[in-house]
């Protein structure tokens, strides 16, 4: 053999349309790596997909109210004569039935009810009339429409989730209620309206789910996140900003520095036990205020924001420090001339997913008192938004869920969605503001 | 090396610009200035010259004062500018700086507009008292730069978007607009074509009429052609200093000698 034949056996000449076993192999490897990665996002996205099905399919039913709506007119001498009874309430009432009976009548149909079956299907009556006269005396003589929320079972009944399979007698409805729903419903007296009350209404007892509303605890959220974009952002960049440029690189600040990382590891619920010792407890803030549960965030928010702010620092090239140096900016100057806006998007989108953490938290909102049947009242004024008692987003849904009356899981399911709303809000502003900053090269 | 055009100008003796006495830089252990004494002209141009990792851009750095942003960098010695201390604790690197403009050896305009790139300067001196002013000296210096006429119609499109030799000139443009006495230019050719290259030298022999420059470059033909000094380093040490003549034709030191004729490097 040749040296010539021997080199022609190591490496046999081929065309380029030829694959050879290596190439082959590599392939092979390469296609099975995008099939892990397809199959893995696939199941991602399939758990994505049953969520905001389960979600949508429980939640959606809390922004629908059964409500049973009769119109009748009280004449100023209806008015008096209720007026001058012992039981005032009970005389309205019998109004209101009197007129569902003559609106069934003139629908032609006929079914025999009595008060009991009544207030098990909408509540008592007579408060909420008497009160609307009261308010209103020129609706007097006048057709007035009443849209009454029917109890949660009812509701539960035209939702499903009651059957006349699964339904007990008992002082709550009854199986011969359910003839009479469906009478209304034949005759449009009952039907389902849109719960403006759930989107803009307080907490409500809890025997009264129909009632709750996540109103007051969406403005609770909104200035605890006020409290924490005020305090967290200035705070927290200004510390990057000296940590990542300024600091003189010693022992001392690489202590600051891993300790930083491991604060932002440290469980929420630690926050709201340090902000009941020190803010509550020793400053004497009041309980379940929005300042409080803000300034416990602001603590919980601050180690994300400065991690992601200092990545985006440090993420500006060091050759335009040079440039600006070079041309004779001081320090200062060309931090906030050149490398802050360069670090910009990144910073905003670190602070935005910082306050969209802290806008789900509960954990340290539960110590600090601000549970969610505290949102029973809106704050009067703006400043008192900080120090009313109230609640948040996530602490009223936490408490929805934690209540018996199956109607409240519904409102749990429902508060959910516009939590998952206002986060997508959130997170699409992040993804503006970056485009925004980031075209301005 | 027989396309070699030695500057054949009278040797005139200016006063020295920079002093530098028993430099010595250290980046952690690496002790990557050893012992380096030179006294740069005035109104001069001086050439570094020397194999890559010698040390050229970490003395020309010494000079204004750049290795401070370098934690690892200490820097001893005495480096005296008109005969001013610049490593006094009372002397402000940021005033420095605005004396001694300095061009890097890769270019790195902000990610701002042409115009801006140039007017940064100018601006934070407060150079310019009024808007057309400004616009002068942004025109003047991007003359200088040998850049303004590829930019003229696109001023306010970004510096970043330019050619990589654009871009150096662009960052040459910046550096003169600020007016400095002393201007030093790391490789400013090493990106440029024969044309750039050639205007680039011509605005630096311009610079010099009241400057004093320091270039480093890689071709010893630049730094026969622009320079009246030439510095050779090697390995930390300024092997030989002289006339640039002198250099070229007749060095004294053999590495100089292995080195210009292309035996080390
Ligand atoms: N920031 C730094 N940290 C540590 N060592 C450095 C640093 N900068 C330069 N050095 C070292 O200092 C020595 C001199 O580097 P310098 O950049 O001055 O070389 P140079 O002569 O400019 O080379 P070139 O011609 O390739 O640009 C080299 O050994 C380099 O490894
Ligand atoms: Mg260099």
């Amino acid at each position: 053999m040749t040296d010539a034949s021997m080199n022609d056996a190591a490496l046999p000449k081929s065309g380029l349309s030829v694959t050879d076993a290596r190439t082959r192999k590599r392939n092979a490897a390469e296609k099975r790596f995008r099939a892990y990665g397809i199959a893995a996002i696939s199941v991602g996205l399939l758990f994505l997909l049953f969520l905001f099905g389960s979600i949508l399919k429980s939640g959606i039913p809390a922004f629908t109210q059964t409500v049973v709506d009769v119109e009748f007119t009280m004449t100023q001498e209806a008015v008096d004569e209720a007026e001058s009874k012992m039981l005032k309430t009970k005389a309205y009432e019998n109004y209101f039935i009197a007129a569902l009976e003559a609106q069934l009548a003139e629908r032609g149909m006929d079914v025999a009810f009595d008060a009991k079956a009544i207030q098990r299907i909408v509540g008592k009556t007579g408060g909420t009339i008497r009160s609307h006269f009261q308010d209103n005396p020129d609706a007097i003589g006048q057709p007035v429409s009443f849209e009454l929320a029917a109890s949660s079972r009812v509701d539960g009944y035209f939702n499903g989730r009651v059957t006349r399979e699964t339904l007990v007698d008992s002082r709550f409805l009854q199986l011969s209620d359910l003839d009479l729903v469906d009478a209304l419903a034949e005759a449009g007296i009952i039907h389902g309206a849109f719960n403006w009350n759930f989107i803009t209404g307080k907490d409500s007892g809890v025997d009264n789910p129909g009632g709750a509303g996540l109103g007051a605890s969406v403005i609770g959220s909104f200035f605890m996140m006020l409290v924490v974009l005020f305090l967290s952002l200035p705070i927290g960049v200004a510390a990057s900003i000296y940590l990542e440029e300024f600091a003189p690189k010693n022992r001392f600040t690489d202590l600051i520095e891993v300790n930083i990382s491991n604060l932002a590891a440290v469980p929420s619920i630690v926050f709201g036990i340090l902000g009941l010792a020190v803010f509550i407890q020793f400053a004497g803030l009041p309980q379940s205020a929005p300042l409080v549960g803000g300034l416990v965030l602001t603590l919980m928010t601050l180690p994300t924001i400065i991690i992601s702010t200092r990545a985006s620092l440090a993420a500006v090239p060091p050759s335009i420090r040079d440039a600006a140096l070079g041309v004779g900016a001081s320090k200062m100057q060309s931090v906030f001339h050149h490398v802050l806006p360069l670090a910009m998007p990144g910073i905003l989108t670190g602070t935005i997913i910082g306050l969209a953490q802290a806008l789900g938290e509960t954990a340290p909102l539960l110590l600090i008192g601000m549970v969610g049947f505290v949102a029973r009242e809106y704050p009067d004024g703006f400043m008192a938004g900080f120090t009313d008692a109230n609640s948040a987003m996530p602490a009223q849904i936490y408490t929805w869920a934690s209540r018996a009356d199956p109607g409240f899981y519904e409102k749990a399911w429902g508060g959910i969605i516009i939590l998952l709303l206002f986060l997508i809000t959130m997170n699409t502003i992040a993804v503006i503001l970056r485009r925004r900053f980031e075209r301005r090269w | 090396m027989n396309d070699m055009r030695i500057v054949e100008r009278d040797v005139e003796t200016n006063d020295v610009k920079i002093a530098a006495k028993d430099v010595q830089v250290h980046y952690g252990d690496t002790h990557a200035i050893k012992d380096v004494s030179v006294d740069i002209e005035d109104k001069t141009v001086t050439a570094f010259i020397g194999p890559s990792g010698c040390g050229k851009s970490t003395f020309l750095r010494c000079i204004n004062r750049m290795n401070d942003t370098i934690d690892v960098c200490r820097v001893t010695g005495d480096i005296r500018i008109d005969d001013q201390d610049i490593y006094d604790p009372k002397v402000d690197p940021v005033q420095l700086r605005a004396k001694v403009g300095m061009v890097f050896q890769k270019p790195n305009p902000f990610p701002k507009s042409i115009y801006d790139n140039v007017a940064y300067g100018p601006r934070i001196h407060g150079l310019a008292k009024n808007k057309s002013d400004l616009d002068d000296i942004v025109e003047r210096s991007l003359r200088r730069g040998a850049i303004w006429e590829e930019v003229k119609d696109r001023l306010h499109a970004p510096g970043t978007g330019l050619s990589g030799g654009q871009q150096q000139r662009l960052c040459i443009a910046r550096a003169v607009a600020t007016e400095p006495e002393v201007l030093l230019m790391d490789e400013p050719c090493s990106a440029l074509d024969p044309i750039a290259t050639a205007q680039v030298e011509e605005l630096i022999d311009e610079l010099r009429e009241n400057y004093s420059v320091v270039i480093v470059t890689h071709s010893m033909q630049q730094a026969a052609r622009v320079s009246q000094k030439t510095a050779f380093f090697h390995l930390g040490n300024l092997v030989e200093y002289g006339e640039t003549g002198q250099i070229f034709t007749n060095p004294t030191d053999p590495r100089t000698e292995s080195y210009i004729t292309g035996r080390i490097g």
